[in-house]
């Protein structure tokens, strides 16, 4: 598919502050100025882009712990995402989620999830609610291939077709479920075979190109649009960094990790628009800079935000409050 | 005079009348449809609202619970059947991970509005795999509510009031109660959730029991009066929110309490309301210790004595209570 330039403009300026505010979020953390955990998805960002390039605004996405590009590339405020990275009372989940529960409601992002293959069952739901409602809303569901391997992905591809659901599965195949190597059990093509198994339609493409990611991505979008029911699509990508913050990288060697890293995404990225004409260099460090400050604003306000009233606790457990 | 109806046709009808009322309403579940659910209580609802509405599933418990809560997240209002609540354990990472904790995490602006019902208790000769009661591993989880009706009347306005409740309902029916027949109004009408009811009043010694044992109680309490002992029974209906209240106050009056339920006593529900009386104005009142009689520390067996034995049967809870009536402290 052919790209406008503002389209290369906004995919890569989505890009690098996806990259630029897991940056900061690892030197926020480093610094100590966080506590918790984070799963950074540095190495994946064509994957988070390119799947929701084509998406309605209100369209809805799903996302898994490794959310933070998902979250960016649906629209989120840089500023109340970092602020509830930080724990802030005006995050987007008042400080209660953290980094592995933003969600963005009004924004249609139903989540980020702490369980693994926790978001594929609650698709389902949203794809029955949405035929329900008959708006012509469709979701992007998340996952990874440590999901793939789960009861949760299995029970909800049957009950997807099934219900014939408006929801495209989007699996982001970056190669390890903590240590464990998907290797070991698939790959990426047999993961999109699943949706064979199941009789949708699935293709996988490499994750890293972020054209690759939209054509395949976009077909699946017009598919599952039109009512012809869910679509699958693996997009083959790698983290660079490990799992959470606890991972010293046992389990892979540098070398396989500085080979993913000649393919980084938005470099290729940078090289398709060049060659193509789309943007100048000088455009193209203009974006990369904007990426940094919106961060450094972003990160500006984290900071400065107030903590949640410890009085406030107890609030929102239960609706109404 | 107000017309009867059982248990289960209670169950329907409050379904029925919801989704008639409300299109956001929905039911899904494993063999809801032709089938008519695994103990009937959705008969006859494929026919009248179709299969966009009546949600036959295959074996997927994880799915069912996690389906209810991606539609309720979006603003539908679903009602999900676990065949048996053995199966909960199925479907508990989405009901307990996710339905239940969504709105809390997500600060407050997520609203999950689902109902999932279930039938526990023994009494059937189902054994270990489907005769199990689990409520209090859902009372521990803020975030969802309990409910568990022991009366058809209770059935009909608590299972409205579940479906327009805004929060994840975990609705406990009883197998054995789905026969029992008792006056129902025709007509829809709610009970609040966290409003305990006095099943019948007396004097002498407070039993608070739960589903099943709050109709076994009452057959106890007619016994015990025999023997001069007036017997109040408190049936809390929904165990998260609890009223608490309405207990203090009858054990205020009576002196003297007894907690009845058919889960294993370990870790059930009887432990939280001892604790809670205990912590309450109503300590000063007790006239002797806070007893309970509860599930016996074994998985259900199969064999029909060793069944009934497993659980407190009337006998039981006549003699308990009339040692009970006896001790001073």
């Amino acid at each position: 598919m052919k790209i406008t330039k503002g389209e290369a403009t906004h995919y890569l300026l989505q890009m690098c502050q996806i990259r630029a505010f897991e940056e900061q979020a690892e030197e926020s953390y480093m610094a100590g100025k966080v506590h918790g955990t984070m799963h950074l998805s540095i190495g994946q960002e064509a994957s988070a882009v390119g799947s929701l390039a084509k998406l309605k605004p209100d369209d809805l996405i799903l996302s898994t712990h490794r959310g933070h590009g998902h979250c960016i590339a649906k629209g989120a405020d840089l500023n109340l995402m970092m602020a509830e990275f930080y724990g802030k009372a005006n995050g987007y989940c008042r400080g209660r989620g953290g980094s592995m529960h933003i969600a963005d409601i009004a924004c249609g992002n139903l989540g980020a999830n702490g369980v693994v293959g926790g978001g594929i069952p609650m698709a389902v739901g949203v794809g029955i609610g949405l035929k329900m409602q008959k708006q012509g809303k469709i979701l992007v569901s998340f996952f990874g291939d440590g999901a793939a391997s789960s009861g949760a992905f299995h029970e909800s591809m049957e009950l997807s077709v099934i219900y014939h659901v408006p929801v495209v599965y989007v699996c982001e195949n970056n190669q390890y479920a903590m240590s464990f190597p998907a290797s070991r059990w698939t790959n990426s093509q047999r993961l999109a075979s699943f949706a064979a198994c199941y009789g949708l339609p699935g293709k996988s493409v490499d994750g890293n190109d972020l054209i690759a990611v939209l054509d395949a991505v976009s077909e699946a979008i017009t598919f599952t649009r039109s009512g012809k029911g869910p679509s699958l699509v693996v997009c083959d990508t790698y983290r660079w960094r490990g799992h959470s913050k606890s991972d010293r990288n046992r389990y892979r060697s540098q070398e396989e990790i500085d080979e993913w890293k000649k393919k980084d995404p938005i470099e290729r990225f940078v090289n398709y628009i060049m060659t193509m004409k789309l943007l100048t260099e000088k455009d193209v460090e203009k974006i990369k800079s904007q990426a940094k400050d919106d961060i450094e604003n972003a990160r500006q306000f984290a900071e400065s935000s107030p903590d949640p009233d410890v009085a406030t606790l107890e609030e929102g457990v239960y609706a109404p409050w | 005079m107000v017309r009867e109806i059982s248990y289960l046709e209670a169950v329907r009808e409050a379904m029925t009348q919801e989704m008639e009322r409300d299109e956001r309403v929905f039911l899904i579940g494993e063999d809801v449809g032709k089938y008519g659910g695994a103990f009937q209580a959705s008969l006859g609802m494929l026919e009248k609202f179709g299969p966009e509405r009546i949600l036959d599933t295959p074996i997927t418990e994880l799915g069912i619970a996690g389906a209810a809560t991606g539609a309720a997240l979006i603003g539908m209002r679903p009602i999900a059947e676990i065949m048996f609540m053995d199966f909960t354990t199925l479907a508990s990472e989405q009901l307990v991970n996710q339905a239940a904790k969504l709105r809390f995490m997500f600060g407050g602006k997520a609203t999950v509005p689902m109902v999932l019902r279930t039938p526990a208790g023994s009494g059937t000769g189902a054994a270990e795999h489907h005769s199990q009661s689990f409520e209090n591993w859902f009372v521990h989880i803020p975030g969802l509510k309990v409910v568990m009706p022991s009366t058809p009347y209770d059935v009909k306005g608590l299972l409205i009031e579940s479906i327009r409740d805004d929060n994840p309902v975990v609705f406990i029916e009883h197998k054995l109660l789905y026969k029992v027949k008792g006056p129902v109004p025709e007509e829809p009408y709610t009970i609040p959730l966290g409003k305990a009811d006095v099943k019948r009043e007396g004097k002498d010694l407070t039993i608070v029991a739960t589903s099943i044992m709050v109709q076994r109680s009452l057959e106890a309490a007619k016994q015990l009066a025999k023997d001069g002992i007036e017997v109040e029974i408190v049936d809390p209906r929904s165990l998260r929110p609890l009223d608490t209240e309405t207990i203090v106050q009858s054990v205020k009056k009576t002196g003297k309490v007894l907690i009845v339920h058919e889960a294993v006593k370990t870790g059930g529900f009887g432990g939280e309301l001892a604790a809670v009386i205990a912590e309450s104005e109503a300590f000063g009142y007790l006239e002797a210790p806070i007893l309970r009689l509860a599930g016996r520390e074994v998985p259900i067996p199969y064999n029909r004595d060793l069944e009934y034995h497993s659980v407190p049967q009337v006998e039981n809870i006549v003699e308990k209570a009339r040692q009970l009536a006896r001790m001073q402290v």
